[in-house]
């Protein structure tokens, strides 16, 4: 017996269990992460940062650190100022949103800690960072704007220039859009009404690899590599921000070591060393410490959620009333203030609900600023509506299960427009739960529960229902543009076919461990009857790929895989020409079957796509008018999102002595539709759901008084360890997407989305009995401890 | 300082303050081994150490200095393989069972792994969690990991059966 399950390549590779191509390099060392690039003359970079959360700066001198030992230069805004601009934010949400300027240096006021403040370059990184201590700054101490409920009362102002903590505000009425009917009407028929005000704690990404970024000004040609997942992006604001045509920049992106949508920005750090590259005319590299990243590296979440569900007497939904007060942090990010619009089409989630309200206040606070952050507005969302509709179980004396079933879509019902203006493709919501019923031993557990209800067990049992879907496949060029989106949503792939007939790739995804190679490679092989060895796949290099839009909102198959599908089909035409000239019948005649150009009924009259392709490189004798070539381009545009849905369910025993939760038992049943690796997909549900119990149980980043980041390592900052986290149990169901060729819908947010509130729910109903009907993230034994003894809310 | 690292000798003059992690890094070109925090927390610069002729164990490169490796001899990543490039068992099961993503904490999560095995060659799952709860993922919710390492156990075992991937529908 063998170690592993051989894949079914006579099926077809789509489906099948590939072992990863990438992790050759990966578990054997010869990586190429950004920070493993050395240049011929390479100098290095530190960067001095703010102590304060908001200061004025009165002044800065950089001449001591000059004469320092190897010290090359060192500069602070007032050396940049004529080219260093602000930082770009491409989502601004409305007409009249209050963006203010972000020099990538601060100038003249720092807004929050460890804003970038001065800089040093010299021969080695130690240099660097020692002869930041001989900078001479001098900082007048300001108040901080902490809170994020008083800012937004505009209690102290973090910009006092524009009169207000508040950038936008942003609403979504289903009586207004004509999706539906008004939630001022639903609440005064309400025979139920539930209001709740839930806390998404600040998170940071945290992804392993640190940032890092090299620029290497060439000769008038910037080569730049950075550990982002946007090269093609940031290859733009490069341009735009650096007034250095497009065309001579080239951004790579190497290895990348995870992003979680943490890598999906922008950075100050990434034009600081585009500025000290132009200074010093030589390669600069900047990586940064895991303290630096904590610190200035995009948070993610940080919301008030206030929720209202009205309802009938036996559970059917009347109406969601939805205001967000979402944290900006001191600037807006990339696409920071789009975070909590995503969201905004998912409160309502799988139900079927009449009315919908959605008002959304974009605050700025002395922060880090947040942006992306696995999910990015539909955690938010699913944590809100699900803990909502576990309470409202309780309230009701139904079953959550049971109250669910009442109010989702059914299978039959599809495509379904939902109150928010969307139109679900696909869904089998009684499928994912039934099984997740069975495999979680529902009834079992539930009378285990009772069971240690009964004899008033210090250990007590939870059981917590997530009954998820989320928009994914992002995005729909004309829907992003209608919500003031900057670029589009859509996706490029390139296949080049060699005349030995091995098949090279380029795609617009920047994969930074999602498998895209691997996954990419099985595509092909299906598609033009090539060897799953036979593909290689080229991305994340501006010059190879010069069209792309990136890896983020589990699009990356659901857009980019669908290019790819079309781009081969090209090719394929092509071909089909070919082989029929070489087999003397019409291309009408010919038939792609068995991986190869079939005459039809006649199958061993065969050519290969490797016949085809010498005879195009060949080109003796093509027939008139054939180009000699099989290459193809395609570029997808996505005419809706791709709707992902599953049950997970969890069970915690909650130490009533100690408030330790433990998870019992986890089952996630995801339908992600087709699955191309179904070990791959495996793998970003487990890690999906290892960071949505990270936010329920562990992770907080958390500000002192004077905005001094406490969880500035990982030491505060505690990401789940293997100790820490459950034996997860994964299944599927599959309801192919109707909505795009795959039938794929997307898988990397998935996990992170449906588990935060399974967790969160299970804790609760654990502690029901104990007067307990919430508890903020995250649940440490503290928390729930507090909240056991106060019976109520912590 | 003389370190013997993958089978090769490297005599430097190094600086007191650096740590081994930035020697294997800058000096020696070892670049499989790779910094993820400042506070040892991660693990990633994982490798093994101990004496020339003895047996090594499982460092914390960041934790240690550089003038600390001399005399000693060193195994990171890039020397784990075989002469003729034969995977070790825990890199075997690593690959098979899906226990990597976007791979940067896998250098020193396999050869937290390899030492792992040598002082339990047949940990059962929660010795495993706790055996390398001194290495962060953020990628795969070590759920794979787990399964690789039970996996590469029965392996270096010698056993007929080897853990599926017993979740994965084919």
């Amino acid at each position: 017996m063998t170690a592993v399950v051989e894949p079914a390549a006579a099926a077809g590779e789509v489906g099948a269990a590939r072992r990863r191509k990438e992790d050759a390099r990966l578990i054997t060392g010869r990586t190429r992460w950004t920070d493993n690039i050395v240049l011929p003359g390479m100098l290095h970079l530190a960067i001095l940062r703010s102590p304060h959360a908001s200061a004025r700066i009165v002044s800065v001198d950089v001449r001591p650190a000059l004469r320092q030992p190897g010290v090359i230069d060192a500069f602070s805004a007032a050396d940049v100022a004529d080219v260093q601009g602000s930082l770009p934010c491409a989502w601004p949400v409305t007409e009249d949103i209050v963006h203010p300027v972000r020099p990538p240096l601060a100038d003249g006021f720092v807004r929050h800690h460890g804003e970038a403040v001065a800089v040093v370059v010299a021969r080695d990184r130690d240099s660097a960072v020692d002869a930041l201590e001989a900078i001479e700054v001098e900082y007048e101490p300001l108040t901080p704007v902490l809170d994020l409920a008083a800012a937004s009362r505009d209690e102290g102002l973090v910009h006092p220039d524009k009169g207000t903590n508040r950038s936008y505000t942003w609403i979504f009425d289903s009586a207004q859009a004509g999706t539906g009917t008004d939630v001022a009407d639903a609440a005064v028929a309400a025979e139920v009404t539930l209001h709740r005000q839930y806390i998404q704690q600040r998170l940071i990404p945290a992804f392993m690899e640190p940032r890092s970024v090299v620029v290497d000004p060439g000769m008038g040609e910037y080569t730049i590599w950075s550990a982002t997942q946007i090269p093609h992006i940031l290859r733009v604001f490069y341009a735009l921000l650096t007034g250095v045509p497009e065309h001579r920049i080239r951004v790579i992106a190497p290895d990348v070591g995870g992003g979680f949508g943490g890598k999906l920005q922008v950075t100050p750090e990434e034009m600081i060393a585009f500025f000290a590259a132009q200074r010093v005319r030589k390669p600069v590299k900047y990586t940064e410490t895991r303290g630096d990243s904590m610190l200035s590296a995009h948070h993610g979440r940080d919301q008030i959620q206030d929720i209202t569900l009205t309802a009938t007497r036996d559970g059917t939904l009347t109406g969601i009333d939805v205001k967000l007060v979402a944290n900006m942090g001191a600037y807006l990010g990339l696409v920071g203030p789009g975070v909590p619009i995503l969201g905004a089409f998912m409160f309502n989630s799988i139900y079927k609900v009449p009315a919908y309200r959605f008002e959304c206040v974009g605050v700025f606070t002395n922060t880090t600023i947040t942006d992306a952050y696995r999910g990015a507005g539909r955690p938010e969302a699913t944590y809100a509506i699900e803990r909502a509709m576990d309470d409202l179980a309780d309230e009701l004396g139904i079953d959550p299960v049971e109250l669910r079933r009442r109010n989702w879509i059914k299978a039959e019902e599809f495509p379904f427009t939902t109150v928010a203006g969307l139109v679900y493709d696909s869904g089998d919501y009684d499928a994912a739960t039934d099984k997740a019923l069975d495999l979680f031993d529902y009834a079992g557990l539930r009378a285990e529960q009772q069971r240690r209800r009964d004899t008033g067990d210090p250990v007590q049992l939870g059981i917590g229902v997530s009954t998820y879907t989320e928009m994914c496949g992002l995005a729909p060029s004309r829907i992003l543009g209608a919500l003031r989106y900057a670029a589009g949503g859509w996706e490029s792939a390139s296949v080049r076919v060699l005349p030995t007939g091995k098949v090279e790739v380029v795609t617009g995804t920047s994969p930074h461990g999602q498998g895209h190679v691997t996954a990419w490679s099985q595509i092909v092989a299906d598609e033009l009857g090539v060897a799953f060895e036979d593909v290689e796949v080229l991305h994340g290099d501006t010059r190879t790929s010069h069209k792309g839009l990136d890896t983020y909102g589990s699009r990356s198959l659901a857009v980019g895989g669908v290019a790819l599908v079309e781009a081969c089909r090209k090719v394929r035409d092509k071909a089909r020409v070919v082989a029929a000239h070489m087999l003397e019948c019409s291309p009408d005649d010919i038939e792609f079957t068995g991986g190869a150009f079939r005459v039809r009924g006649t199958p061993d009259a065969a050519k290969t796509l490797a016949d085809t392709a010498f005879a195009v490189f060949a080109a003796h004798d093509l027939p008139d008018g054939v180009e000699a070539t099989l290459d193809a381009d395609a570029t997808f545009d996505p005419q809706t999102f791709s709707f992902p849905h599953g049950t997970h369910l969890c069970a915690t025993l909650v130490d009533t002595q100690t408030g330790h939760v433990t998870i019992h038992r986890y089952v996630a049943v995801d339908d992600v539709g087709k699955v191309v690796n179904p070990l791959i997909v495996e793998g970003q549900v487990h890690g999906g759901v290892a960071q949505g119990i990270a936010q329920a149980l562990h992770e907080q980043a958390v500000y002192d008084d004077s905005g001094t980041l406490l969880t500035g390592s990982f030491v505060e900052y505690t990401i789940p360890s293997a100790a820490d986290l459950p034996h997860l149990v994964t299944d599927r169901t599959e309801t192919p997407a109707t909505s795009n060729p795959l039938g794929v819908k997307g898988v990397g947010e998935a996990g992170a989305i449906a588990s935060t509130p399974a967790v969160v729910n299970a804790i609760v109903d654990a502690l029901r009995s104990y007067g307990v009907d919430d508890i903020t993230m995250p649940c440490t034994p503290e928390r729930v401890w507090r909240a056991i003894k106060r019976g109520g809310a912590s | 300082m003389s370190v013997d690292v993958d089978g090769s000798r490297y005599v430097d003059d190094v600086e007191p303050r650096t740590l081994l992690v930035h020697h294997l890094r800058e000096r020696l070109g070892k670049i499989g081994t790779v910094v993820g925090c400042d506070t040892s927390n991660c693990g990633s610069c994982t490798v093994l150490m101990g004496s020339a002729d003895g047996e090594q164990h499982s460092v914390k490169s960041c934790s240690v200095l550089a003038v600390q490796a001399d005399g000693t001899a060193v195994t990171t990543i890039e020397g784990l393989a075989g002469p003729d490039g034969a995977l070790h068992a825990v890199q075997q099961a690593f690959h098979e069972l899906h226990a990597l993503q976007c791979g940067f904490c896998t250098p020193g999560m396999i050869l937290s792994a390899v030492d792992l095995l040598r002082d339990n060659p047949a940990p059962t799952e929660a010795e495993i969690r706790a055996g390398l709860s001194g290495n962060l993922c953020r990628c795969t919710g070590y759920q794979n990991i787990i399964r690789a390492v039970q996996s590469a156990a029965a392996a270096l075992q010698g056993a007929a059966t080897a853990v599926l991937p017993s979740e994965v529908t084919v």
